[in-house]
């Protein structure tokens, strides 16, 4: 009889503690998960999911033989992540070393540098559309430097460097406050010891800086990954893509796919190898820096 | 490094990371300057200083986007979510943590590999399942949402902190005839300060950013469109109409950017544990 009690009141402790939790996780995103392997085949309009008719292996077969564009954002979706990941984590680890000195203002630097990080991307690419088709105009203007009179967002090549120097001067200060942390916490005696033994600056950085904040650089590189290859707000608001598709990011594509084309089967089934696009590339990378941790 | 003299390096170097820092704010003070102008003068100088201030740009956009329903809206659905959140995913954590029963411990396993779902594979069948729950267009639907896809994240870093708790504090009050729910909410709960903070920041600050949610679930009710979204529509595909756009984004970011000036010692704390944990 008390056992019974006993057990009722675990399930009990188990519902009310863990019961809401579950049911908005398998409601939101479990559920849709699952369904995905199904649309993903189907020839879903987005509307009426009735008349959606299983396909097979229709939409696949598109995406891999009919589909430039998708294969266009997913190289342009690559080349942007490459790119944008080491300025975003160079100009961020030299922030961080920057603010480690001695300067006088280094608490309102930091506030500085990490403050576009609060702000939305959809925001953010407004604000630098404006900069780039009106201030770098008139500021070209002004100065007859030829870097600024540049069709800024009017060209495939223009758009591809504006997405990546937003996320850049986006992320950068993000990536600065974890590299501060790291750096805070090195001994300052092992600094010193390596300083007597005579290493020089390149020397420091590379065989004691750099293994010893091997951890944060994993996590910086991890966030910009992952963040830089999932981008879409920054996309939508400063190039919508353009001009034409040209600097369509691949959860652009999925999204135009679905809500501008109404193909919400074949978005499905993009979203789906996105989806094992972001695992592959995140997994890979957290494997390979975190090597590097043990061996350091 | 505290302890090392200024000397004329490192005033060299303040001087550079001064200059670095006004290029960084450059863009607001540009966006700033031109939203007090006419659309004429934009277009012909953004770069000047303005002649006139034409306060009356902000006057406009406020009754064009209804900047105080939008600002009730994004408050509501953030605040509202993130409580949800906090309370949810500490006492799911809590739970997991407590009784790590092999149940129990596939949950844990399957919330944290969901953090790496991106939110494009999930958002179209999103949709569906958002209208057969008939949560579209709803308060109660977009924070359900948010509930969602906020508790991997939150029950992960609560899941962290709770183990480092030692239990012998609960047993003694489980001594003293409490039941596990005072256990929880009177003794364990407030030991979860710290990394409450930051698990309200991360999500504060993705809420009240996003963007594609809301249009996706809360989608043609106009009476709860977020600011993000209401400021979109000044960007049409052909016209700008900077004279208001300018504004609009000046009002949009002024609400963060206050949470962040006024509580930026925590937040950046706040995200710096977050993503070291996570």
């Amino acid at each position: 009889m008390r056992k019974a009690l006993r057990m009722q009141r675990g399930w009990g402790q188990q519902i009310i503690f863990l019961g809401p939790c579950l049911i908005f996780f398998l409601a939101i995103v479990v559920t849709p998960f699952i369904l995905g392997f199904y649309y993903s085949s189907t020839d879903w309009n987005g509307l009426d999911l009735d008349k959606a008719v299983w396909t097979g292996a229709a939409n696949w077969k598109r995406i891999f033989t009919n589909d430039d564009k998708f294969w266009a954002s997913l190289s342009f979706t690559l080349r942007f992540t490459v790119v944008s990941v080491i300025a975003a984590n160079i100009l961020g680890l030299s922030l961080a070393f920057i603010l480690m000195t001695a300067l006088k203002t280094k608490k309102l630097l930091r506030t500085i540098f990490f403050m576009p990080n609060v702000i939305g991307g959809i925001l953010l690419g407004y604000i630098w559309q404006f900069i780039f088709t009106k201030g770098f105009a008139t500021i070209g203007e002004i100065t007859g430097i030829s870097f600024f009179q540049l069709p800024w967002l009017g060209t495939s090549g223009t758009g591809f460097w504006g997405l990546v120097i937003v996320f850049v001067w986006q992320t950068a200060g993000y990536m600065m406050v974890i590299y501060i942390a790291a750096l805070a916490g090195i001994p300052k005696d092992l600094i010193e010891a390596a300083k007597i033994d005579g290493a020089r600056a390149p020397q420091l950085f590379k065989s004691v800086y750099v293994p010893l904040i091997m951890p944060a650089i994993t996590i910086c590189l991890f966030l910009t990954t992952s963040n830089a290859f999932k981008m879409f707000d920054l996309n939508l608001s400063l190039t919508k893509g353009g001009p034409g598709t040209s600097t369509q990011s691949l959860a652009y594509n999925i999204y135009a796919e679905a809500l501008i084309n109404n193909r919400y089967g074949l978005g499905t089934a993009k979203a789906l190898l996105f989806f094992f696009a972001v695992s592959v590339i995140t997994i890979t990378q957290v494997w390979l820096t975190k090597r590097k941790e043990v061996s350091a | 490094m505290q302890t090392r003299r200024y000397r004329l390096s490192t005033f060299i170097l303040e001087i550079a990371a001064i200059l670095l820092a006004i290029i960084f704010l450059s863009p607001f003070y540009l966006v700033l300057t031109n939203s007090v102008k006419g659309l004429k003068e934009i277009l012909m100088d953004a770069a000047s200083f303005p002649q006139v201030f034409k306060w009356s740009n902000y006057a406009d956009v406020w009754k064009a986007i209804d900047f105080p329903q939008a600002f009730w809206n994004s408050l509501q659905i953030t605040v509202l979510s993130v409580i949800f959140i906090v309370l949810f995913s500490a006492m799911a954590a809590y739970r997991i943590v407590r009784k790590p029963s092999r149940f129990n411990s596939f949950v844990f396993l399957l919330l944290i590999s969901a953090m790496i779902i991106p939110f494009q594979s999930l958002m179209l069948q999103l949709v569906r399942v958002t209208s057969i729950l008939e949560l579209r267009g709803e308060l109660y639907g977009i924070v359900a949402c948010y509930l969602g896809f906020g508790m991997p994240l939150s029950v992960f870093l609560f899941h962290g902190f709770i183990k480092t708790v030692p239990f012998e504090l609960e047993e003694a009050a489980r001594v003293d005839g409490s039941n596990p729910y005072g256990v929880f909410f009177r003794i364990v709960f407030p030991l979860l300060m710290p990394i409450v903070v930051t698990v309200v920041i991360l999500n504060t600050l993705w809420i009240w950013n996003d963007y594609l949610l809301p249009v996706l679930v809360i989608g043609g009710n106009k009476d709860l469109t977020t600011l993000p979204v209401a400021v979109t529509k000044f960007f049409g595909q052909y016209t700008k109409k900077w004279d208001l756009a300018l504004p609009g984004l000046v009002m949009a970011i002024t609400p963060i950017l206050i949470f962040f000036l006024s509580l930026q010692r925590y937040i950046v704390e706040g995200v710096t544990a977050g993503s070291v944990k996570g």
